[in-house]
């Protein structure tokens, strides 16, 4: 049977590589898919403080973004030093949340507004008095669920 | 010419060079972001001021934090690692001590912070208040039920809550450390 006769002696062929870039492609296709292009460009830096009790927003779309901290340093000098809020892509002020909200609110469907969140992403060095102020507007303005941002403590206090 | 010659065949061993770069261009702007924080429910806006109540002081928990971040525990200094366990044990009073809660239905923590306070340490004190909570969560649903809080059903879950109700309430920050 010639069929099976073995190949002695022949030099090992060459892998074929026609598939690799169907290999390539399948990951891109999965970091396609995962990636999140940062949806605000942020204005002011901002360190979440550590905390052990988190719960994961699940719904992206569902939550509104709340900025605090101190000003970017190529900022400074049109937005000084002291903390200040950022919403979606500009400094903001106290006075701007309302209308904010509501923009929010109009993106997503009536009957899903009750379940929004307003996550506050805050710098761990600010002070609370911005926070107070950004909380009670919140609370003026009927939004009641609010997620402090934060990271998981690694070590212990 | 013959006219049937076969189409030379596209040379496609570029495409892996081109799908790579894609595929590194994505990952460096992937940010798996994983949105994580501490949940807290705002209480409702009123302009009126809210009616003052007549708590006994034995059921109140105050917790102060200044503008120096220091904490003020029931009139008494503390370290905000210890903060954790003390609640514990003024929310359950396993003692039954007469300057401890009654019972943890009747427990309220009260929070205080300056404005000066920094954000941080307040995120911090907050959240060791609620991790006395789910402590105590977690042991009763093992005494109750012999489970973790965590794979009961959301009836369990209730009648926990409902026995050992979270309050914790805010007061209106005092003026100390604000910046101008």
């Amino acid at each position: 049977m010639s069929k099976f006769k073995k190949k002695r002696g022949k030099s090992v062929p060459a892998i074929s590589t026609a598939s690799l870039p169907d290999i390539i492609f399948i990951l891109l296709f999965f970091f396609m898919v995962v990636t999140v292009m940062k949806d605000a460009d942020l204005k002011v830096d901002v360190v979440v403080p550590e905390a052990t009790e988190l719960v994961k927003l699940e719904k992206k779309s569902l939550v509104s973004y709340l900025y605090i901290g101190k000003p970017k340093e190529k900022y400074q000098n049109v937005a000084g030093n002291a903390p200040r809020l950022q919403l979606n892509d500009q400094f903001a002020e106290i006075g701007d949340i309302p209308l904010f909200l509501e923009k929010e609110r109009e993106k997503v469907l009536e009957a899903l507004r009750p379940l929004m969140f307003a996550s506050l992403r805050g710098d761990r060095d600010v002070t609370m008095g911005i926070v107070q102020d950004v909380k009670t507007e919140l609370r003026k303005n009927g939004q009641l669920k609010v997620n402090y941002s934060a990271r998981l403590r690694a070590n212990e206090l | 010419m013959p006219k049937d010659r076969q189409a030379p065949e596209i040379n496609a061993s570029s495409m892996a060079d081109i799908a790579f770069l894609l595929l590194i261009f994505f990952l460096v702007t992937t940010t798996i972001d994983i949105d994580k924080g501490v949940t807290v429910r705002l209480p409702p806006w009123s302009e009126e001021p809210p009616e003052t109540l007549t708590l006994n002081t034995r059921n109140v928990y105050s917790v102060l934090v200044n503008q120096h971040d220091e904490l003020l525990v029931r009139g008494e200094p503390m370290e905000l690692k210890e903060l954790r366990d003390n609640a514990k044990e003024f929310i359950i009073n396993p003692k039954k001590l007469e300057n401890m809660s009654e019972n943890p239905k009747k427990a309220i923590i009260s929070l205080k912070n300056d404005r000066g306070t920094s954000y941080g340490v307040y995120l911090s004190v907050y959240n060791e208040l609620k991790a006395a909570y789910s402590e105590i969560y977690e042991d009763e649903s093992q005494s109750r039920f012999g489970e973790t809080y965590e794979q009961l059903t959301i009836d369990k879950k209730k009648a926990i809550r409902a026995d050992i109700p979270l309050v914790i309430s805010e007061a209106e920050p005092t003026e100390f450390g604000a910046e101008d």
